[in-house]
């Protein structure tokens, strides 16, 4: 049984004119690391929103169709029922946190979710350690610099153990070196066992974690595979897409005759082909 | 002009941002501030607008101290777009916000009504003009915020972390109007994690560590400089990588920081050459 399953989901936002998600058919097993990307204003928000139940719970609006989240109907469950299964870093970290300090942050999630004391404990310590955030744990959280609120966003969602996480661009205010160690800590929870959703214009920084990537455009997915497969199209420059440099110039010298053989995403793999050609 | 001279600023007095930033900023100039989270780029563009004043140090606009201008007053010569657009925008439409920032600097309703359109279109932001901005996605809503200082076209454009959430697409329109109004001699500075955005639109980079600058001046050495990129949490750039790997079998070809099309260059002529 597939973990998530949209069927034939449409959604319009209260008292907007247009669809924000048209009859969307996305089918996502346990386990799998998918990237969702494409233009401003495409609909990944709204598709995140969905997965968690925000949509239609708090985001209220025309619906057509059903989303099955680990066997549970959308329609018919809380968002607090919901955030059992999956756990939702926000667009904006911001909005996302409400407590008076980042220990305090943290704890929130699984403190209400009831989950032991103790437990609790454990996890605000070994994420305060692991996401290098001891010298903010008494800081308010709208006292912080955003990237320093990001990783705080993203702590107060790991610390919940999610079946799924759904990352929308949790990346977006991290410098280089921060990014790298917040997506290997996604990388490396989704080997054990979590089932990642993630948000990203930048797809350097992921495709090679993805196992998959779902392209949107308007309101409706355009393109579903491999990140190979699908960042080597040129669909991916006509409506926008962040393609990787590595890969955009293994386009430019195929256009030129000059065939590498397979698809690189990164500077490495590029050299590497670059080497074995010559 | 704008000059920095050995600026220091803690939040309550107490959370130490800067601590002793000096910098000269010459009319005209791209620059790009780079730097570790909580290294203090936003705390320093703050206070070239007034938002946030030195606790010590001072910062000079053409020869005359900040500190005797309101922050009305600086915003005639600097338009700040903030990190977080929600910090920014407050009207219940696109059209009533650009105007709002138009109308404040005193533009005819004519000229304004012109600006507001030019520049919702470069934005992509025309269908939406309507639009409340609480309905809008992050990108769109972060476009907004751009639009409505790019349409007032100040002396100095300070924009913080301008591309979260633009596609490519976006981003390149983006630049393009930035070179645009640098080409009619506004100074633009942005902060930004987006290294690739840098290598291609900023000929200056300041790179910051701990409330400190680490580092500051031409693009392609600060960038390629191992020691700036540790300091400051930054990573080479994918092309960067490349470059050095294929420098090791062929040493002909540079190492150095390059533009897609230099590599490409590059690798045709070891390709063809061979
Ligand atoms: N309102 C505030 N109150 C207290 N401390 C603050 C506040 N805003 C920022 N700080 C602290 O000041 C330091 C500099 O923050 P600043 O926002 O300037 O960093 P930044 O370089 O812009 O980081 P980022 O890349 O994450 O946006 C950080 O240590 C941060 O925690
Ligand atoms: N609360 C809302 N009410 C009405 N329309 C909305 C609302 N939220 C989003 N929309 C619209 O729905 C569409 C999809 O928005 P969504 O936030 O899902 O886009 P996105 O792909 O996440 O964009 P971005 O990359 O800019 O974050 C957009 O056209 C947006 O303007
Ligand atoms: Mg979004
Ligand atoms: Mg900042």
């Amino acid at each position: 049984m597939p973990l998530i399953e949209f069927q034939d989901f449409s959604f319009k936002y209260y008292g907007a004119d247009f669809l924000a998600l048209k009859k969307v058919n996305l089918t996502i097993s346990e386990g799998e690391y998918v990237v969702i990307t494409g233009p401003s204003g495409c609909g990944k928000t709204t598709l995140c929103r969905t997965i968690n139940g925000l949509v239609p719970q708090f985001h209220r609006g025309y619906i057509a169709g059903n989303v099955l989240v680990d066997g549970k109907n959308t329609r018919d469950h809380t968002v607090a029922e919901m955030a059992t299964i999956a756990g939702l870093v926000f667009q904006q970290p911001e909005n996302q946190l409400v407590t008076l300090n980042v220990e305090k942050e943290i704890a929130f999630g699984p403190e209400n979710l009831g989950v032991d004391p103790v437990e609790v404990r454990h996890r605000v310590e070994e994420l305060i350690s692991l996401l290098d955030l001891e010298h903010l744990r008494d800081k308010h959280p709208h006292e912080m610099s955003g990237g320093e609120q990001q990783r705080v966003a993203i702590a107060s969602i790991l610390a919940l153990k999610p079946k799924i996480m759904v990352a929308d661009e949790p990346t977006s205010n991290l410098d280089p070196k921060n990014a790298e160690l917040i997506l290997d800590i996604i990388a490396g929870l989704n080997k054990r066992d979590m089932t990642v959703i993630l948000v990203e214009h930048r797809l350097d920084l992921v495709s090679k974690d993805a196992s998959r990537i779902v392209l949107m455009n308007d309101g409706r997915i355009v393109a579903d595979g491999t990140p190979r497969n699908i960042l080597v199209k040129d669909l991916c420059q006509e409506i926008g897409v962040g393609v990787p440099k590595a890969t955009l110039v293994y386009k430019s010298l195929k256009n030129r005759g000059i065939d590498l053989g397979s698809v690189p995403l990164t500077g490495e793999e590029l050299a590497t082909l670059v080497k074995e050609a010559s | 002009m704008i000059i920095l001279e050995n600026v220091h600023f803690a939040y309550d007095g107490i959370y130490t941002a800067l601590q002793g930033v000096s910098l000269q900023i010459d009319d005209g100039e791209r620059i790009a501030i780079m730097g570790t989270n909580g290294a203090g780029k936003t705390t320093l563009v703050k206070q070239l607008n007034g938002l946030l004043r030195p606790h010590r140090g001072r910062v000079i606009l053409d020869g005359i101290d900040t500190k005797r201008y309101s922050v009305a007053e600086l915003a005639r010569h600097i338009g700040l777009v903030m990190q977080n657009p929600d910090h920014q925008l407050f009207l219940d439409s696109v059209e009533k916000e650009i105007l709002f920032g138009l109308k404040q600097l005193g533009f005819s309703s004519e000229d304004a009504r012109i600006r507001c359109e030019s520049t919702l279109l470069n934005l992509g932001l025309d269908s939406l003009a309507d639009r409340s901005p609480f309905t809008l996605s992050g990108g769109e809503r972060k476009r907004v915020a751009l639009a409505s200082v790019l349409a007032t076209e100040p002396r100095v454009l300070v924009l913080d972390e301008p591309t979260i959430g633009q596609d490519a697409k976006q981003k390149e329109n983006l630049a393009q109007m930035l070179r645009d109004l640098n080409e009619k001699g506004r100074t633009v500075i942005v902060v930004t994690h987006d290294i690739e955005f840098v290598i291609e639109n900023f000929p200056r980079t300041v790179a910051m560590a701990n409330g400190t600058v680490i580092a500051d001046g031409p693009t392609s050495s600060v960038l390629s400089n191992d020691d700036v990129i540790e300091r400051c949490s930054l990573t080479a750039p994918q092309l960067t990588l490349a470059a050095r790997s294929i420098h090791a079998i062929h040493p002909d070809v540079s190492e150095r920081l390059t533009l897609l099309s230099n590599l490409e260059e590059e690798i045709v002529r070891v390709l063809r050459g061979a």
